[in-house]
């Protein structure tokens, strides 16, 4: 593992600049091949955009950061990606602590059928954190403040998470990620089931904890990859496309296949 | 530009005419009749079945007594006076009961008519009497009107279900009976009483003796054994098939293979229970933890489709949501998946429970048809189940033994009436929306 990751390094010099490092990440379902070959790096505290038309293989990438993907029967993902330059992959990395450093953000909004409390305790309460009922009050205040849902749930904590409306719901999901305080969020889509004033506060909200975590987000509107993301990456047939500076992805990309989905020429 | 974009062919608008209607309107009102038909003919059914059931059975909840003035004589029962309690327990109180009775009659003294007499009484009256005397050792040397149990015959005749009209000779009653049972009629000394000991003993060979309560603790200690058995094998078995294990041609297999089982006839599970439980294994024949174990296997099956089906029903993103804040996977099913899918479990164990309380094949196998008289005390005493016990009274030849049959029944479907009532209960109480 130690040469697969010295040879990442001397494709790529700046590793600390870069959070995850993913190199030649080919993911098969059966015998179909759903991502070929792509190369991606993800910036440090950044939040990188990731864009393409339906079936690209977006979600099948982000799913690949945390390993969501070994629990879809018949998934085989090869290639390297590495997590401040350890490999995910290895054998011996134990999968729930990588999905500890790595949280993620569903579609749909998917809390547990429990309070609004339990909904946030739960991740610190596996991992050990915040043993006491004192501590555990404090990072379920803490996450739900961080979240922008403090004020709204302050009063209802024991009420179940599932009678919020969609956006509450998604900004809980956001909660009960950060709770466990990971390194990287994934999120898939997260504002695609939710209304205009809903998005725009959970786009400030990605914007804030920028400053905190790693961000990976998929989404299917452009208009949001340009407002919340320094990076983006375009997906077009399970091919990574092009990879730059969302600015000027938007602006003036390399690729015609590129042009043609950011014009709406197809997609 | 009409052209380039349409294609050639006219434009087919739907046939909005009123035939299409009409045969639309007839064919959905016919398909309602045929489904009110058919619930009708399910409920008929059951209304048909239930009169029955209850109308031979009702009366079984009811027995004649006759009224007995008891002397009970020092001399007789406690010649010492020292009321030693194994004195008074052998004291000669048939003897009591039987000159008690025919004193009411003193002209009846040929033997043959003097015996008749007597039978009109149960065989169970020295037992009233010495519980009596057992209970308050007082009433030595008083004179008490006592009710006992009349005979299943009396209790027939009474009960309408032997007739006077027929000849004589076709009858368990004969004419100089009716005499007596008529003066005893007159003297107020018949009366209808809550027949308790029909809930509270075990088989008899005498119907007015028999009760159920024998055969419904022998069905639920086995029901017990069923249950400690079968649910958490089931449930772990559904975990692993269906969070767990690989899906693979072997797990086909095993799926396939557990459909099958749910198939299998019962007395198949009788079979084997008597080749490896007994023969094999050497357990009591006829014991509650046997049968236990033999409809464990049969309710198997039953429990780890259901179980199944309801952890299937839990949506996938409650795993993912689990899964994504690093729980394990065995986390994600306990503290989530599992929780969530337990009434649909529980419902699926009760219903599974229900059927292998209705179940007398297997068990026939296994010798639990045995006629007994004790209540169990334990699971490897020898017991009957109620399907069973209904399953001997209806082969008795008394009269008296009809009605218990359908009593019987009502008892055991009012069981499975109240187990599938607490299934829907939970279903309702558990529902939740995700
Ligand atoms: N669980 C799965 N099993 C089989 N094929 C899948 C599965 N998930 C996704 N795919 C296939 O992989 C390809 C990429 O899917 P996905 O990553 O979900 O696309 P996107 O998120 O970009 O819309 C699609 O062709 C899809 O059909
Ligand atoms: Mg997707």
């Amino acid at each position: 593992m130690a040469m697969a990751a010295e040879n990442l390094v001397d494709e790529n010099p700046n590793i600390a600049e870069h959070k995850i490092i993913a190199r030649d990440v080919s993911v098969y379902y059966g015998e179909a091949q759903a991502l070929k070959s792509v190369a991606l790096d993800i910036g440090r505290n950044q939040v990188t955009s990731l864009i393409g038309p339906s079936g690209c293989g977006k979600s099948t990438f982000l799913r690949c950061l945390n390993r969501m993907n070994d629990v879809i029967d018949g998934c085989r993902v090869v290639g390297d990606i590495t997590l401040d330059g350890e490999d995910i992959y290895d054998p011996k990395l134990d999968v729930v602590q990588l999905r500890a450093r790595v949280g993620m953000v569903f579609q749909k909004p998917n809390p547990f059928p429990k309070s609004i409390y339990d909904n946030i305790a739960y991740g610190p309460r596996i991992h050990g954190l915040g043993e006491a009922k004192a501590d555990t009050d404090e990072i379920v205040e803490r996450s739900l403040t961080r979240a922008g849902l403090w004020k709204e749930v302050k009063d209802r904590l024991d009420k179940p998470g599932t009678g919020l409306s969609g956006g509450q719901q998604q900004r809980l999901c956001i909660a009960r990620a950060i709770a466990v305080n990971p390194e990287v969020i994934l999120m898939d889509e997260p504002c695609s089931a939710l209304d205009p004033i809903a998005t725009a506060r959970i786009e400030e909200l990605i914007d804030e904890l920028r400053e905190n975590f790693t961000i990976v987000i998929v989404t299917h509107s452009m208009q949001q990859a340009a407002r919340v993301s320094q990076r983006t990456a375009f997906f077009h047939l399970g091919d990574l496309v092009e990879c730059g500076d969302t600015q000027q992805l938007f602006t003036n990309p390399n690729d015609e296949r590129t042009q043609g989905y950011i014009t709406g020429r197809f997609g | 530009m009409t052209e380039t974009s349409a294609s050639a062919a006219p434009i087919q608008r739907p046939d909005l005419s009123g035939a299409r209607l009409k045969r639309r309107y007839a064919a959905e009102a016919r398909f309602r009749l045929y489904g009110l038909i058919a619930v009708f003919a399910a409920i008929g059914t059951l209304v048909l079945l239930l009169t029955s059931i209850i109308s031979n059975g009702y009366t079984a909840f009811a027995q004649h007594h006759i009224a007995l003035e008891v002397t009970f004589d020092e001399a007789e029962i406690d010649p010492t006076g020292e009321r030693e309690y194994n004195v008074l327990r052998r004291a000669n109180y048939q003897g009591i009961a039987r000159a008690s009775l025919r004193g009411s009659f003193p002209d009846v003294t040929e033997r043959r008519a003097k015996r008749a007499l007597v039978g009109l009484m149960s065989g169970s009256a020295d037992q009233t009497l010495r519980d009596i005397v057992l209970a308050n050792p007082d009433v030595i040397g008083t004179t008490q009107t006592v009710w006992v149990k009349a005979s299943d015959d009396l209790d027939s005749f009474m009960k309408g279900h032997i007739s006077r009209d027929v000849p004589e000779s076709d009858r368990r009653i004969k004419d100089r009976d009716i005499g007596w049972i008529d003066q005893l009629i007159a003297d107020e000394r018949i009366e209808s009483q809550f027949n308790t000991t029909f809930f509270t003993a075990g088989d008899s060979r005498e119907p007015e003796q028999a009760g159920i309560w024998g055969a419904t603790v022998g069905s639920f200690l086995m029901l017990f054994v069923t249950l400690v058995l079968s649910f958490p094998i089931g449930v772990l078995s559904a975990i692993y098939l269906e969070e767990f294990a690989p899906k693979n041609r072997w797990t086909d297999l095993i799926e396939v293979n557990i459909n099958n089982l749910a198939a299998v006839p019962s007395i198949v599970f009788g079979l084997l229970g008597l080749a490896v439980f007994l023969n094999f294994f050497g357990l009591p024949r006829s014991a509650p933890l046997v049968g236990g174990m033999v409809l464990a296997l049969m309710t198997l099956p039953t429990i780890i489709i259901a179980a199944r089906a309801a952890l299937k029903a839990v949506p996938p993103s409650i795993r993912e949501a689990a899964l994504g804040v690093g729980a394990s996977k065995l986390q994600a099913v306990t503290h989530h998946v599992l929780p969530l899918a337990m009434p649909g479990i529980l419902t699926g164990t009760i219903l599974g429970a229900a059927q292998a309380l209705g179940e007398t094949a297997p068990l026939l196998m296994i010798g639990m048809v045995a006629f007994i008289v004790d209540i169990p005390g334990g699971f490897t005493d020898s017991a009957t189940a109620l399907p069973v016990q209904i399953y001997l009274w209806a082969d008795s030849p008394e009269r008296a033994f009809v009605e218990k049959t359908s009593a019987a029944i009502m008892v055991l479907l009012a069981f499975l009436v109240v187990m599938n009532a607490v299934a829907v209960l939970l279903r309702k109480r558990f529902e939740r929306r995700w």
